[in-house]
């Protein structure tokens, strides 16, 4: 199992002089197997996101366990447990150019992943082309550019193709396909599916988006104000949704071949 | 009688290394009581497109060539000021992209009703006020939001707000450019719902929608129209758009398209290769070819016209030879 949460909960305090909390996330638990695809679906303000950053070590739960591996993420201490950790969780961000450095250069993204896999460093370039062009981006187009030369889809795949270096064992993808343009959404979904064929890799898609969740995931959890209503394969909780949010959630969204009623 | 005719529009961006053909010979034809949905990918000049047609051009985007026609007067001609006096906000308003982040921040909701009514109309401001309460109440909008500040609104709630603001004056034609596109689901049915108020109580006539998303125009749109790199490549009734999308693109498009049905797992995605091109310098013949599953020779030379294919569904194709 490589990951496993349990009872997860965070609580924000806000303010500065009263004192106000929040119950961001509320006892989530669930696990994600080796090459399984989980949805985490939910609207803004749900604690999906919340949920993402303390898996990543982002953000330090209130309470609860994140078991990655048999190991505890947050009890993993000194620089070669992270390395471990870093090299095996990737996390893929709704908006690709908050996670680039905009004073450096795109190569460097690229072979600081390559640093992390403790390859020495004589066949970094060809071994970063061959990765440019399994993400179907053609390297002369990337390489030697700045991340604001770049257009939204074509960051989103550079965070891809990290991902394809360091073959990681877990990917938490944040809204991954969001930015980019419905035509190209599907070449970036195969990725995921080619790195789950090639290295058993597991991803969370964390997405307001259930047409998404429904095309993709072997399990979908609907969260909603912090915890998770409902869970289970996608027939189920799309097809045969029971819990009343999820029923809402199912309704509200614009179909391709239905037609509201009562509109 | 049509409410709004645009005929052989053509609108550039002049740039430094020449013109951006955002809009390329493009004819269009909104009839009354009609919403029109206008779907394409990014930078396929969508914008630009509803732009022009309410004369919002101003440098570096110019109109080239063309007529707009909107409810029997040639607005291409008018100057900017005519526009602002006789057109916009009156005959057709535009609710542009992120509209609901141009909303002042130190200005109450109230006053930009004042400002829109202010400058086409000369009443007192209790008349102001009554006016603005009575339109949200015709909406179904809390009438308390109109003394709150954009910030203490949420992002649904602006936009509802900003549309409700710009059809004050009862505009024949509402333009809505991506109005959902950053919202939840819940929120954007709350948007489409008062789209579709503004039709059904007649505050409205016609509605040109914009957006990238297919199937909000399902639920929307009567009439889809579909662009590629600044040309309509496919119009027609959205139930034989959805169903029997003849042009490659407009096939291609809607594979691309997941939502939560059986249908669609069935069918499976797919992506259109290669991107949209450069507007700077458009490929030869016609403009998919590069991309097109379907391209034939003839593609990459002759570019192809809009024919009628029968129930008044127009196709630019050469799988639909104009003679046939």
């Amino acid at each position: 199992m490589p990951l496993e949460v349990k009872n997860l909960t965070k609580v924000f305090a806000v303010g500065l002089f009263r004192r106000k909390e929040i119950l961001a996330v509320d006892g989530v638990s669930f696990s994600v197997k080796p090459g399984e695809f989980v949805s985490l679906v939910g609207e803004s303000g749900s604690g999906k996101t919340t949920t993402a950053k303390m898996i990543l070590r982002l953000l330090q739960p209130t309470s609860g366990s994140i078991m990655f591996d048999g190991r505890d993420v947050w009890g993993l201490r000194g620089i070669d447990e992270l390395r471990w950790y870093w090299k095996n969780v990737h996390g893929i961000f709704q908006d690709p150019y908050a996670s680039y450095n905009p004073l450096h250069k795109i190569d460097r993204i690229l072979y600081q992943a390559f640093m992390l896999m403790g390859h020495s460093s004589t066949d970094k370039d060809s071994m970063v082309e061959e990765v440019l062009r399994e993400v179907g981006l053609r390297p002369d187009d990337v390489l030697g550019k700045y991340p604001h030369e770049l257009s939204g889809g074509q960051r989103q795949r550079i965070m891809v193709a990290r991902c394809y270096m360091l073959r990681p064992m877990l990917i938490l993808a944040d809204e991954p396909i969001s930015m980019i343009d419905a035509s190209t959404r599907a070449s970036v979904l195969q990725l995921f599916s080619k790195l789950r064929e090639e290295s058993k890799t597991s991803v969370i898609f964390i997405t307001h988006d259930l047409g998404l969740a429904y095309y993709v995931s072997d399990e979908i959890m609907i969260m909603h104000d912090g915890s998770i209503v409902e869970k289970g394969p996608p027939d189920e909780v799309i097809d045969h949704p029971q819990d009343p949010y999820t029923k809402r959630l199912r309704e509200d969204v614009p179909l391709l071949y239905r037609k509201w009623t009562g509109f | 009688m049509a409410l709004l005719q645009a005929e052989d529009i053509k609108a550039y961006y002049s740039v430094r290394k020449g013109y951006v053909k955002a809009v390329d010979g493009l004819d269009l034809v909104i009839e009354k009581g009609i919403t029109v949905g206008l779907a394409g990918e990014s930078g396929c000049g969508k914008t630009t497109l509803v732009n022009t047609l309410m004369m919002n051009v101003k440098p570096p985007l110019f109109l080239v060539e063309g007529t707009i026609i909107l409810d029997g007067k040639v607005i291409s001609k008018m100057d900017r000021s005519t526009l602002k006096k006789n057109v916009w906000g009156v005959l057709a308003s535009i609710v542009p992209q992120s509209a609901l982040n141009a909303l002042m921040p130190t200005k109450r909701i109230l006053d930009f009703v004042r400002d829109v009514i202010s400058h086409h109309m000369d009443v007192s401001d209790s008349e102001v006020v009554s006016m603005a309460e009575k339109r949200f109440e015709e909406l179904n909008l809390p009438v308390e939001a109109l003394s709150l500040y954009p910030h203490e609104l949420s992002g649904g709630m602006k936009q509802r707000a900003v549309i409700a603001v710009s059809t004050l004056l009862n505009p024949k034609l509402l333009v809505v450019d991506e109005p959902t596109s950053a919202l939840d689901v819940s929120t954007q049915k709350q948007v489409l719902k008062i789209l579709m108020d503004l039709k059904t109580t007649g505050i409205t006539e016609s509605m040109i929608f914009v957006t990238h998303d297919i199937a909000v125009l399902r639920q929307i749109a009567d009439w889809i129209v579909i662009m590629y790199a600044g040309k309509i490549v496919e119009s027609g009734s959205t139930e034989n758009i959805l169903h029997d999308p003849e042009h490659p693109y407009t096939y291609c498009l809607i594979n691309a398209v997941v939502t939560p049905e059986p249908e669609v797992r069935k069918r499976g995605l797919t992506s259109i290769r290669g991107e949209p091109p450069n507007l700077l310098d458009p490929p030869k013949g016609c403009r998919f070819h590069p991309r097109c599953p379907k391209v034939m020779n003839i593609c990459r030379s002759k570019e192809p016209v809009l024919v009628e294919i029968g129930g008044s569904r127009l196709v630019s194709c050469h799988l639909f030879p104009p003679d046939a």
